[in-house]
Parts: C-alpha cells; sequence; structure tokens
C-alpha cells in the first residue's frame, strides 16, 4: 500500500466536542449545532470564514442538509459522510486532503450521532433490501469471538484472559471518572466488571462499550495559515485508512487474534509519519475500545505489544494513565459510548487537549505524538483508520 | 404397476414430554423455532434422493401446515434441494389424509412414466390443553417412485372412500382445529375403514393373516382401537403408532409411519397402510430386495435417539405463536426482499458455493472476484449441502433477535474449503465446543412482514 501522506501540511486550529451520554433534551441538530459553535469559538472563526464541511454520522440524517439546515450553513459544499464505525474520523480525513489539496483554505470536519432516540440496545444498522442470507450476529457476539482465540494462540487461560479483559475496562473507566464529558464518569470496580451479566462469549455487559449521543467538530487548514487562527494547533503527521477484502470472514487461515485491516492502516500511517517504533514514538492514543478483547488485540496490531505480549502488559499496567503508554486517556468508548459520526473527533479532541496541556486531571505528562484509531465491521471484515498528530516538527 | 424407490424421513431435535403439559406418558417431537413444514420437507427428501437413483421430475408436497397458504411451498423445496426447474410442483392438503392420498397420486405418476418426489410434512398445532397438542407432533416423510423393478416395495392394491362429514376440521380465520366428539367420528369412521381394508384385501386376495404389518393411521384414535380389534391381528402385525415418541405428524404421519415399517421390513413382507379421515384410503405394498441397499442414512429411530427432550412448555407455545412474549429491545429483523432472493437462489435455497476455476478455491458465498487469487469471473458452481465442516470458533450471543436465546453462532470451516460465518441449531449451547463435527441443515430464519426467510444453518451430526 502506498500513501504519500499530508505530513505536517494541516494544521487542526479548534474543536469542539459535546457532553457524551443521554440528552433527551437535545436533537442531533442541538448537538451538532453545540459541537460546531465551541469549535468555531475555539478556533476564534464564525462560520463566514469556513468554505466547506465535511459531516459524518451513519444514522442522524442523510446530505448535507443535515448540517446546513440547523446550522443555516450558507450555500457552501455540505459532504455528509459514512464508513462503518470510522464514520467521524473519515469526515476528519477527507477534509485535511481538501485543505491539503489548495481546493479550500478552512474547513470543518464534524460528526453527530444521536443513538439514543432508538430505543434499542446496542447499535442498530440500516441494511439495505437483502436476500436474508446475512448471520444477522451483533456486534458484541462477533467480537466476542477474539477472546477465545487469543487464549488458544497464546496459552492464556481464560481466568487470566477475564481478569486482562476486566482490567481494560476497569482503566477506561478511571480515566472516564475524571473528564466531564464522558457518559459514565465513576470507577467501576474489578470485581464488578468480572461479574457482569454475559451479553455474549466471555463478553459482560462491563467488556461493551455504551450507548450515548454526542457530537464533535474540529476546524482545519494548511500548517502554514494555523497561526492566523491558533497559538498552539496541532499537526496532522499521517492519516490512513483501508478496508478489507473481507477475507477472514471467507478463508480458513484467519485465526481472530489481528485485524489484518489495522495492520495495514497503521504501517503505512507510521510511514506518513516516519515511525519506526511504535511502541517507543506514540506517547499516547485513542483506539476503538469498542469491547474489551478489541483493545487488546489493537495494541498488537498498533505495534504497541508484540504479538502474544499485550495481555502481559495490560497486567504491568503499561496502558494505564500514569503507564508508560497511555491508552484512551479519555475513557474511551468505555465512558464515552460510541455515537458513531462523533467517535472518531471525540478522540481527536482528547489529543487536541492532552497535546496542548490541557487535559487537566488526565493530563499526560510531556506527550509528543498522540494516534487515533477507529475499526469498523467484525473481525474478518473490517475498515480501520489511524491517524497520528503531534506538535509542529 | 408402480412402486417406491427410496424414501427419507425427518424427526426434529426436540422433544415436549406430556408430563411437562400434564398430559399423560411419552413425549411429542417439536419443530424447532426455525422450522417449519417445507423447511422440514427439505431434511426429508435429502434423505430420499440420496437412493433415488435420479432426480425426480415432479414434487408432489403434502400438508395442513403449509408455511404459505398462497405461494407454492412445493417451489420452496425445489429449491432448497437444489433440483431442476424443469419439474412440476403442486400442494395438497385439505385432510391429514392427504399424506396417504399423495402417495398413491404418487405411484400412479410413476405407473404414467414419471418419476415423482413426494413428500408430506407437518408442524402440529393444536389449542392449550386439548388433544391435538398433546397428541400430535412434528415430522416429514418422502418418498420416491419409479418402475415395479426398480422399487423396494410394490403396490399390490390400493382402496378409497371419501365421505363428507365433520370429523376434524379449521377454516382460515381458526388458530386452531375443532374435532366433534370421538364417539359420533367413530360411529362413522369404523365401517368406512373396515370396508377399505376388506376391499383391499380381496383385490389383493389376501388374508389379514398374510400381512406383515398393518399401519393404520387417523384421526380419531377410537377408530384406530376398533378396527385394529376387529381385524383379527397378532401383536407383531400392528405398527408402532409412534404415539408415545413421536405423536401424531398429520399428513406426514401414516408415511413416517411406513418408513418406520421399511426401516426394519425384508423382502417379500406384505404392508398394508390405511389412513381414515374424511373417509379412508388403504394400500398394499409388497418388498422387494432392494430394500436393503436403498435404507436411508437416517433411521426413525436414530432420528429418535438424537432428541433434547427439555423443551419447557412455555418455549414451546412461544414457538407456535400461541403465546406472546416481550420482544427483545432490538430492531425486528429485516423482511427479505424480492429481487435480491432469486439473485442468490443458489446459495440461498441450495446452498451452492463457488470454487475458482483458475487457482481452486472455494468461495462461499459466491464471489465474483476470487477471495484467493482475485480472478474474475471464473467461478463454478459447487453443492455444499452435504459437506461437512467442523466449528472454527464460537460464541453464544445473549443480544441478538432469537426465539431460543442464546443464538449460537460459530465460525464453521469445510473439509473441502471454505468459511461461514453461521448460525448453529439443534444442540445444547453448554456443550458446543471447537471442532465439533457439523453438518448443514435447511431452516426459517425468521419470518417478516409475512414473509418466510429460508437459509441454512450448521447443527451438531445427527
Amino acid at each position: 500500500m502506498s500513501s504519500n501522506g499530508i505530513c505536517d501540511r494541516v494544521a487542526i486550529v479548534g474543536m469542539g466536542c459535546t457532553n457524551f451520554g443521554e440528552h433527551w433534551d437535545k436533537s442531533a441538530s442541538d448537538l451538532l449545532i453545540d459541537a460546531t459553535e465551541s469549535a468555531y469559538k475555539s478556533a476564534g472563526v464564525d462560520a463566514e470564514q469556513v468554505d466547506a464541511y465535511w459531516l459524518g454520522t451513519t444514522g442522524s440524517g442523510v446530505s448535507g442538509l443535515t448540517a446546513s439546515l440547523p446550522l443555516k450553513i450558507q450555500y457552501k459544499p455540505v459532504t455528509r459522510l459514512e464508513n462503518m464505525c470510522a464514520t467521524g474520523s473519515e469526515a476528519l480525513r477527507n477534509a485535511a486532503y481538501a485543505v491539503a489539496s489548495g481546493a479550500y483554505d478552512l474547513v470543518c470536519a464534524f460528526g453527530v450521532e444521536k443513538l439514543k432516540d432508538s430505543g434499542f440496545s446496542g447499535l442498530t444498522g440500516t441494511a439495505p433490501p437483502g436476500d436474508g442470507t446475512d448471520s444477522g450476529l451483533t456486534a458484541p457476539a462477533n467480537f466476542s469471538l477474539l477472546a477465545p482465540a487469543y487464549c488458544k494462540k497464546y496459552g492464556v487461560d481464560e481466568d487470566t484472559m477475564k481478569d486482562v479483559m476486566s482490567k481494560i475496562a476497569w482503566k477506561n473507566h478511571y480515566n472516564g471518572a475524571r473528564n466531564d464529558r464522558a457518559q459514565f464518569k465513576k470507577e467501576v470496580p474489578i470485581e464488578k466488571i468480572k461479574a457482569s451479566p454475559k451479553i455474549a462469549g466471555m463478553l459482560g455487559i462491563f467488556d461493551c462499550s455504551g450507548v450515548s449521543d454526542g457530537a464533535a467538530a474540529a476546524i482545519v487548514c494548511r500548517a502554514e495559515d494555523a497561526h492566523k487562527y491558533c497559538d498552539n494547533p496541532i499537526f496532522i503527521k499521517a492519516l490512513s485508512f483501508v478496508a478489507g477484502p473481507a477475507e477472514g470472514s471467507m478463508r480458513q487461515d484467519y485465526d481472530f487474534t489481528t485485524f489484518p485491516e489495522v495492520v495495514a492502516s497503521a504501517e503505512d500511517a507510521y510511514k506518513q509519519a516516519g515511525i519506526t517504533d511504535a511502541r517507543e514514538q506514540i506517547s499516547m492514543a485513542e483506539v476503538h475500545d469498542c469491547f474489551t478483547p478489541t483493545e487488546l488485540v489493537l495494541m498488537e496490531d498498533l505495534g504497541f505489544s508484540s504479538r502474544g505480549q499485550a495481555w502481559q502488559d495490560v497486567v504491568d499496567g503499561r496502558f494505564e494513565l500514569k503507564g508508560d503508554q497511555p491508552i484512551n486517556p479519555d475513557g474511551g468508548l468505555k465512558s464515552f459510548g460510541h455515537p458513531i459520526g462523533a467517535s472518531g473527533l471525540r478522540m481527536m479532541f482528547e489529543m487536541w487537549l492532552q497535546l496542548r496541556g490541557e487535559a487537566g486531571p488526565r493530563q499526560i505528562d510531556n506527550p509528543k505524538l498522540g494516534l487515533t484509531h477507529n475499526l469498523g465491521g467484525a473481525p474478518g471484515r473490517c475498515v480501520s483508520f489511524v491517524s497520528v498528530v503531534g506538535p509542529a516538527s | 404397476m408402480a412402486g417406491i424407490v427410496s424414501y427419507g424421513t425427518y424427526i426434529p431435535y426436540f422433544r415436549l414430554t406430556r408430563e411437562a403439559i400434564g398430559a399423560g406418558r411419552g413425549e411429542r417431537a417439536v419443530a424447532s423455532y426455525d422450522e417449519d413444514s417445507a423447511s422440514m420437507a427439505v431434511e426429508a427428501s435429502r434423505d430420499a434422493l440420496r437412493n433415488a437413483g435420479g432426480a425426480p421430475d415432479q414434487i408432489l408436497f403434502s400438508s395442513i401446515s403449509p408455511p404459505y397458504a398462497e405461494k407454492l411451498n412445493a417451489a420452496t423445496i425445489q429449491a432448497g434441494l437444489n433440483l431442476s426447474k424443469h419439474i412440476g410442483g403442486v400442494d395438497v392438503g385439505g385432510s391429514s389424509r392427504a399424506g396417504l392420498s399423495a402417495i398413491g397420486l404418487g405411484l400412479d405418476l410413476a405407473s404414467a412414466g414419471r418419476k415423482p418426489l413426494v413428500v408430506a410434512s407437518e408442524v402440529t398445532v393444536g389449542a392449550p390443553g386439548g388433544a391435538r397438542e398433546s397428541g400430535g407432533g412434528d415430522g416429514a416423510v418422502a418418498f420416491t417412485f419409479g418402475a415395479d423393478d426398480d422399487a423396494i416395495a410394490t403396490e399390490i392394491a390400493r382402496a378409497s372412500n371419501t365421505e363428507e362429514f365433520l370429523d376434524a376440521w379449521r377454516t382460515p380465520e381458526m388458530a386452531f382445529p375443532s374435532q366433534w366428539e370421538e364417539r359420533f367420528g367413530a360411529n362413522i369412521m369404523v365401517p368406512i375403514v373396515v370396508d377399505v381394508l376388506t376391499r383391499v384385501l380381496e383385490a389383493a386376495a389376501c388374508e389379514a393373516s398374510d400381512i406383515s404389518k398393518v399401519i393404520l393411521d387417523g384421526t380419531n384414535p377410537r377408530v384406530t382401537r376398533t378396527v385394529l380389534a376387529g381385524a383379527k391381528l397378532a401383536p407383531e402385525q400392528i405398527a408402532d403408532d409412534l404415539s408415545s415418541s413421536v405423536g401424531r405428524t398429520g399428513t406426514a404421519h401414516a408415511g413416517l409411519m411406513l418408513a418406520n415399517v421399511l426401516d426394519q421390513a425384508s423382502a417379500g413382507d406384505k404392508i398394508l397402510v390405511m389412513c381414515g379421515a374424511d373417509g379412508a384410503d388403504a394400500l398394499l405394498l409388497e418388498v422387494t430386495d432392494k430394500i436393503d441397499s436403498r435404507r436411508p442414512p437416517h433411521s426413525v429411530s436414530r432420528w429418535l435417539e438424537a432428541k433434547r427432550s427439555d423443551l419447557p412448555y412455555n418455549a414451546f407455545l412461544k414457538w407456535r405463536g400461541v403465546l406472546p412474549f416481550e420482544p427483545p429491545r432490538r430492531p425486528d429483523p429485516a423482511r427479505p426482499a424480492a429481487p435480491p432472493m432469486p439473485r442468490a437462489e443458489g446459495w440461498k435455497f441450495g446452498f451452492v458455493g463457488g470454487r475458482c476455476t483458475s487457482c481452486g478455491a472455494a468461495n462461499l458465498p459466491p464471489q465474483r472476484v476470487c477471495v484467493m487469487c482475485g480472478s474474475v469471473d471464473e467461478m463454478e458452481d459447487e453443492p455444499y449441502a452435504d459437506a461437512d465442516c467442523k466449528i472454527a470458533t464460537y460464541t453464544l450471543d445473549h443480544l441478538a433477535y432469537s426465539l431460543q436465546p442464546p443464538v449460537v453462532a460459530a465460525v464453521v470451516d469445510f473439509e473441502k474449503g471454505g468459511r461461514i460465518n453461521c448460525q448453529l441449531t439443534d444442540m445444547d449451547p453448554e456443550q458446543v465446543k471447537i471442532g465439533d463435527e457439523l453438518e448443514m441443515t435447511f431452516r426459517r430464519m425468521y419470518t417478516a412482514g409475512g414473509v418466510h426467510n429460508y437459509f441454512w444453518k450448521a447443527r451438531p451430526k445427527r
């Protein structure tokens, strides 16, 4: 795979992010207005200055009208896009490339999802008319396949695995308890996590991310313009996105201990950013912890742990807030829920805060490079996004 | 004259004990939540066609519990069996006698040189607390027919009687069938059954004592008892009515009892099959020496052994739509759309996969671009319905919509290549493990918007 990348050519100069949670009193439009106005304010710009918009949402609206109507955007390009759970990150990627190309000078990437209005448990999709041959499995069932496969391949017994999974959930809730924007702002005792009712396979309810509403937005421009808007911008080092051929769902040699799509997008992103040792060079990351075994496997796919060693790194506390490589310092999907279109930008918002020293009780000492990651789909058939961001080189 | 060339049966995995409903001894077979009379007909027919020596040119599907009141159920069965489309298809029903009547029609078609498949299948639903519920059962039986010289059992004689009277009945609006009192029915039916019995023996120039096994099925147990008692038969001449192990399977039952007799029959045996419902049919058969080479993979007794008898009564009532229940907080499954189904027909109904002619890799479901080598449009059909497979990994899904949670979902690898992600059925979730050997089974996944959605699941080998 070959990407030229846009390392250090594009900056984020303002961001906004709503609280995530059960916004019974707010519509998707309200959340979008809140996040966007907050991002404008953060960048010190007004709507007139923004040339174009990329809106990520999977189910809270179709077309650019989803944003242009509530925000009264004045006859400008608004692109609505969807790429499963990477939807919010995809809005940012496309917006960044638009300014890098020179087509626009100042753009906005935003994402919103209003999940709680459906009344359903978990995420639901809107599939096109079909032939009825889908397996009909839920996301937790699909991702639960990782845990026994990992145990078998690396000789980890199920009790240890359950401890590791619970520790990941515990860590993310610990971080979320230090974040006013999180849906769940409470630490959860590890014993309570371990004893939670079964959802799928080894997954209890506390191994699953929640269901919430939220929105986030970023204002993006070329690097050379960044200081017009902001004293302390953050710079895009890499943006990678891949969609896989879904081989794992058809080929017997796929063993459910890795996401080849994540490996490919990480490799691409690291090449763009000039990273040779992700374990050492990435200070912190927001990764797609939709389910606890997902986060475990991601540590290996992203190169933070050697193959078969992520569980030991979890046990050793490497990924905790005070550890060597904090993962999901804002609390992750675990504490925020997963309003799909917003999640990728919510992750970037944490990088924005951390790199600018604004993360308060969660602040990581002197972070250099941060990474955000999403994946959408299921083990064996998914899409993956990886970004690397940091200060000016 | 013509005869039966091959046969197959299907008895579902679950049993409801009569103790669980306070209705005496024994147990009844229960179609799983994902089965109906068409899906069970496919299962029985698969066994029958293994020994048929060729494809049928006509399907007769008999049921009084057809999945569709309008829409040819025989077409679902044709597709599920991956048979040629250049065949006839007929649904028959209207009376639980229709199964034996359809066997007669099968013999007539074979006499005319045709090669029919006759399949009778039933999901028997009765009002809670009633005799139809406790005495009924679910199952299917299939026969193929052909010329005398290719038969495992040839027709010797036949007799019929059709009678207009209120025995068992149900209008389309009625959820459950009604039946007039047993003594009135017996008053009408006993002479009718005796009549067809007498006529068929006369036509064959036989005495009752010449018959190896007498099968008497019918709507009215009093008729059966009275006729058998009056026929001067030795106990060993009377066939097992399967009432304690299966229950009466409607149109399938006379055929199912016949199959059970054929499972143990020897050349030269004379078998009398009768069914009393809205009149009566009687058919006298003689078993040929081809019987030993044509027995189906699953005997009735093999189906009876592979079972689970702990089905709770309330689950049974939910499965049959009798008992309303709280749905999960998940969207209802989507109604499958008409145009995509014929596009995927080979895969969806026949479970026909693809194999790349360029690199030889299996592609499930069939792909236009090979998952291994990327060749475009180099795919040929490869049937997978009978392919052996095993569990690569699995999970229990407590969140997915199901009438029997948790859904057991597995990644299934086929011995001859290829992998699918599919649901498992007919097993104990606690007993599932990686490496378990499985076989594929045709199921009704769900019904949405009045459309039955058929596809394949895997089950532990039975």
